[in-house]
């Protein structure tokens, strides 16, 4: 049943990519939901299949082997296992809400049926990426959803910006995908195999002699490497906020929900790897993380751009969820990119509304009274909102909740950053939230509604989960889905109850935010940060130190050696070899006189030369 | 199966290039003649790739004849597991290139067939012939021809182009066949199977695998030596460019494995970390020097020059992987970049520049092409489901296994294919619809049909390499067997099994 999961957005991608629109705008959304939601189904089923934490091994499919040479021998297969189920049903159960959506966001694009295809791709190569049994398929499906990445967020590609920031971001990504490869080669070079069961095996327990072994401490920061590029971390989170070129839905399924968790899934697919690999997951992981949450958070402070506010709360939420890893809790990681695929998802697709309404205004000073006029875009981006803040009882506040306690648990400097960063997240969702939905409107001539059902849709089922979905790892709640996935990650002090004194803390901290942004901004007011203000719209000066640091010297670099070095030293030593040959050519060409006697003469001095050389050897 | 069969795949060209010379001078007879002409090399060749037994690992099916008797000369083909995959890739691209270049040439048309045809049987004598004096005609009878279509249908600089080609490959020419003479005087035969069993002294093996390996780094070609390559690829008509890159290049990194490596298995150990070197540089400097490239097809030309870097990388790797690598990524590089100047030749049909600043949104205007596109260009750019990564990563493979360090290197060579490649891919696909842009005729049936079948071969390699890589395994394995362990035992390798 497994492969299927992953053939049927395939087959529809297909369907869709070679008919190109001869279906029809109904036939090519039916083929591309329906591809998801079989999907969806079918993981639903096969979840129920896994039993719980009885079932310890994973299953694995293996379809045929892919590559093998010697030693080496990689088989296309996949594996079913607790942590696939759940990145399953996420992608699949919010992928197709969002395909859903599109249906009545892309309408009017003459371009429908290539949307869907890229669309069905993309939900396919995110399953492949994690069903995969082996390093080298979960590759597969990280490099296919980089290029779905692209070609979504170029996806209106006659814009020039649009067409940049698609290749921004897989460049970008690619930057993370060497490091990968090597990684992936580093794992081959030390365990002799890539099979995540294999891996388990070899480094279960704490790694056994392989633990803290030098290679497996490189091969772990390459492969988070990789993980900080998908999953837009410092340093490589650059291109994450030029993506929102893309088409809405784009950002809520790839840009927030699904792929750019690929990189906490990665960490946590190879989880004996990096417990096995000494300190990278606290002295690294769990740093990285904690200073992207709160680099973003502030960064998000100063957008004007709806969009770009959330790319910046998304890559400060990845940045919870490695700081989670880091701190050695693995299930409350991913419990957190659960309940963010809903709120972020929601958070997205009410700005989709609103761009909807307003022919793609996403400017805050542009908008604003939206409160009366779109009232559920309202109330979904307000549940959103205090979701991502962690206000109680929204889903978002059970996941954060966990991450505060390991972050606690863990370390003291990561715990400060962490609720600072809790602080921050809830003044700048509070002040996007105040800046569009309150005060008066903008523009008095626009006559802003409420999406149409096959939108409407779509956000209310996401407000009932950012609502209601925390309570999938709730702790009174028997904490089902940490049960779930306790094969994977074990208890690592998650089961330690929280106490009631830090909850109220941190929901005093979330609150905090929401008053204090609130208190900024009422009225639609913005007030003037000074030099702060300007430092935090520039990403604390980030891409302009890329552009001056690598982005310029690569230029000057590749232009040197092309008309310089290639065009003047290394041609022209070959062309002045050629020419030392013509010249010579000139000078023996004088002795052809066409003199016979000279000839002659010539030919008997070879003769007596060669005669000499006969005689005297 | 009969032993013919690599007689008739070498000379059926031959046989249709005469018979076009003799038909009347009618453009469209004397195309379809030709290609049907190419089909045959074509049939034999998925014959003989259908029918090739796996695990074996010597030369099984050759052929052989007298030719000078006198001094031991002889009229000897065969072929292995080396040589197979490049025989069906060669008879795969000349079909390919016909129907995708149709009626791009409308001058002096059968002279032209003639030479594309006379250039088929030259590159698979080359990959067929076991006699070191039969590899020197057939490879210095593929200068002949490619000299002639550069020179006569090329573009602006076709005549300094076309020079700049002969004597950079005339000069690795004469050391090689010096080195031929030279390993004639040494073990008084040039029978490939013969000189396997030969001892040789061990200086002149030094300088005869030096003149060698310049005669063919030349053709691959490597760093510094590749600058006969931009001006000939830009300079050449689009069918001549695909084969130039996609086969031509690859006489070169066929002649490194076969005799190189091979016939000198010492001193190609001792060499291994310099060609290992040169290999990365190549890789490094081509992508660098390819991205400010205002030229598409000089673009795609210094792309080879990266390309080509991971082949000699893997080669001298020598191990299996590494080996097998470098083996399919020739194959690969001959899909893959025969595509894109494919895709070049489309482009200047119809805009008769080839600087990209006089596109964009062609996208727009043929989507069909644009996605066509795409597929190549991520395969040149190695992604995983595309043949290219499958060659790339073995050879990665291969490198790490012998220096991890090399194989970081070179894997900065991935980034940096897509930093060119999707820069050129913004610039002349995407963007604002240029005016000239908008009256681009959509894509023609011949042309997506040749792009269509380069796709094919480019998944179908992604996705399920197995018959390649099984078919050459033996003889990769069998290769590496004999260039580690003659002499002393070889240099320890990084990784394995525990």
């Amino acid at each position: 049943m497994v492969p299927w999961i992953v053939a049927l957005p395939l087959a529809g991608a297909l369907g869709n990519g070679l008919l190109g629109g001869r279906l029809g705008r109904r036939g090519t959304s039916l083929v591309a939901c329906l591809a998801v939601l079989g999907a969806f189904l079918l993981s639903a089923a096969a979840t129920q299949g896994l039993g719980t934490s009885s079932e310890r091994a994973a299953h694995v499919v293996r379809l045929f082997e892919w590559i093998g040479v010697a030693d080496f021998r990689i088989s296309a297969a996949f594996q079913w296992d607790p942590l696939s189920a759940l990145l399953a049903l996420v992608v699949t159960g919010v992928g197709f809400l969002i395909h859903v959506y599109s249906v009545g966001y892309m309408a009017d694009d003459p371009d429908y049926s290539r949307y869907f295809t890229y669309l069905n791709l993309f939900v396919a190569s995110m399953l492949v990426l994690v069903l995969g049994a082996n390093l080298l398929v979960l590759f597969v499906g990280w490099e296919l959803v980089g290029l779905c990445s692209y070609l979504l967020i170029g996806f209106w590609f006659e814009r020039p910006a649009a067409a940049a920031a698609g290749r921004k971001a897989f460049v970008v990504n690619r930057i993370g995908d060497a490091a990968f490869v090597v990684g992936i080669l580093s794992v081959w070079g030390l365990l002799g195999t890539l099979e995540f069961r294999e891996i388990s095996r070899l480094l279960g327990e704490g790694g056994g002699a392989l633990r803290g072994h030098p290679g497996l401490v490189a091969a772990a920061l390459l492969l988070f490497a990789g993980a900080t590029g998908k999953s837009a971390q410092l340093p490589l989170y650059v291109w994450l906020p030029d993506a929102m070129e893309g088409p809405t839905p784009v950002s809520a399924l790839i840009h927030a929900a699904t792929m750019v968790t690929a990189g906490v899934f990665l960490v946590g697919r190879l989880w004996p790897l990096f417990e096995a690999a000494g300190p990278v997951l606290g002295a690294v992981v769990a740093p990285v993380g904690a200073a992207t949450a709160l680099f973003a958070a502030t960064v998000a402070v100063a957008q004007y751009d709806l969009k770009r506010v959330l790319a910046y709360s998304t890559i400060s939420q990845l940045g919870y969820m490695f700081l989670a890893l880091g701190a050695g809790a693995g299930g409350a990681a991913f419990f957190h990119l659960t309940t963010h695929a809903f709120f972020k998802a929601l958070l997205f697709l009410a700005a989709g509304s609103v761009m909807h309404a307003l022919h793609g205004q996403v400017d805050l000073r542009h908008l604003g009274g939206l409160r009366r006029s779109m009232p559920l875009t309202f109330l979904g981006f307000v549940v959103g909102a205090l979701s991502l803040s962690g206000i109680p009882p929204l889903s978002g506040f059970w996941s954060k909740e966990e991450i505060l306690h390991a972050a606690r648990a863990h370390a003291a400097g990561i715990w400060v950053v962490a609720v600072a960063t809790s602080f921050v997240t809830a003044y700048y969702a509070t002040r996007a939230a105040v800046l569009a939905f309150w005060g008066e409107p903008a523009d008095r001539h626009a006559h802003p509604h409420d999406p149409p059902p096959a939108m409407a849709w779509p956000m209310a089922g996401l407000v009932v989960l950012s609502a209601f979905g925390g309570f999938l790892g709730a702790q009174w709640a028997g904490a089902p889905l940490r049960a779930f996935l306790e094969p994977l990650f074990g208890d690592h002090g998650e089961t330690s109850s929280v106490a009631g004194a830090e909850v109220a803390g941190a929901v005093a901290v979330a609150l905090a935010g929401v008053v204090a942004g609130w208190w900024a901004h009422r009225a639609r007011r913005e007030p003037d940060l000074g030099p702060l203000g300007r430092a935090l719209a520039a990403q604390w000066g980030v891409e302009a130190l890329y552009d001056r640091a690598v982005v310029r010297p690569a230029k000057a670099l590749s232009h040197l050696l092309a008309q310089r070095v290639d065009a003047r030293v290394v041609d022209g030593a070959a062309s002045g070899l050629a020419d030392l040959v013509v010249q010579a050519a000139a000078a023996v060409r004088t002795w052809q006189t066409g003199n016979v006697r000279q000839y002659a003469a010539g030919v008997l001095a070879g003769a007596v030369v060669l005669f000499v050389y006969w005689v005297l050897r | 199966m009969p032993s013919w069969v690599l007689s008739a795949m070498v000379f059926g060209p031959l046989g249709g290039a005469v018979l076009v010379a003799l038909l009347p001078r009618r453009d469209r007879l004397l195309r379809t003649v030709a290609l049907l002409t190419t089909l045959l090399p074509l049939a034999l060749a998925a014959w003989l790739f259908w029918q090739a037994p796996q695990g074996e690992a010597g030369f099984w099916l050759t052929e052989r004849g007298l030719w000078v008797p006198a001094a031991g000369i002889g009229y000897h083909l065969g072929v292995d597991g080396i040589s197979l995959p490049l025989v069906l890739l060669t008879a795969f691209l000349f079909p390919v290139a016909l129907v995708g270049t149709w009626d791009a040439v409308r001058t002096r048309v059968k002279e032209y067939l003639v030479l594309l045809l006379l250039l088929e049987t030259a590159v698979l004598g080359t990959f067929l012939a076991l006699d070191l004096l039969l590899f020197y005609v057939f490879w210095e009878a593929v200068l002949v021809p490619m000299y002639f279509l550069i020179g006569l249908w090329g573009s602006e600089r076709r005549a300094y182009a076309a020079l700049k080609f002969f004597l950079f490959t005339m000069a690795g020419s004469v050391l090689m066949l010096l080195a031929i003479a030279g390993l004639y005087l040494a073990a008084g035969t040039l029978d490939f199977l013969r000189l396997l069993a030969a001892e040789l002294p061990q200086p002149a093996q030094g300088w005869l695998f030096a003149a060698f390996a310049v005669a063919f780094a030349i053709k691959v070609p490597l760093f510094p030596l590749h600058t006969w390559l931009p001006d000939a690829h830009t300079e050449a008509p689009t069918a001549g460019s695909v084969i130039l890159a996609g086969l031509l290049l690859k006489m070169g990194t066929y002649g490194l494995v076969r005799f190189c490596l091979t016939l000198f298995p010492e001193v190609a150990r001792a060499a291994a970390p310099f060609f290992m070197a040169l290999g990365v540089v190549g890789i490094l400097y081509g992508a660098a020097v390819a991205y400010t490239q205002p030229d598409v097809k000089r673009l795609v030309a210094y792309s080879s020059v990266s390309h080509l870097g991971f082949v000699v990388l893997g080669t001298f790797a020598l191990n299996p992987q590494g080996l097998a690598g470098a083996l399919l990524q020739m194959v690969n590089h001959g899909i893959s970049t025969g595509a894109l100047f494919l895709l070049v030749g489309v482009l200047y049909e119809r805009a008769h520049t080839r600087e990209m600043d006089a596109f964009g949104g062609v996208a727009r205007v043929m989507p069909t092409f644009a996605a066509l596109s795409l597929f190549v260009v991520f395969s040149s750019a190695a992604l995983p489901g595309t043949n290219g990564f499958v060659g790339e990563f073995l050879v990665l493979l291969g490198a790490f296994r012998r220096d991890p360090g090399w194989a970081a290197l070179a894997a900065v060579g991935v980034i940096l294919s897509a930093v060119y490649l999707l820069w050129m891919v913004q610039r002349v696909y995407f963007g604002p619809v240029r005016p000239e842009v908008r009256a681009f005729a959509p894509l023609r049936l011949h042309e997506g049909a040749a792009l269509v079948a380069l796709v094919l071969a480019v998944l179908w390699i992604g996705l399920y390499p197995r018959p390649w890589l099984a078919r050459s395994e033996a003889a990769v394995q069998a290769l590496v067997q004999r260039v580690v362990s003659v002499g002393k035992t070889a240099s320890p390798e990084w990784g394995g099994r525990p």
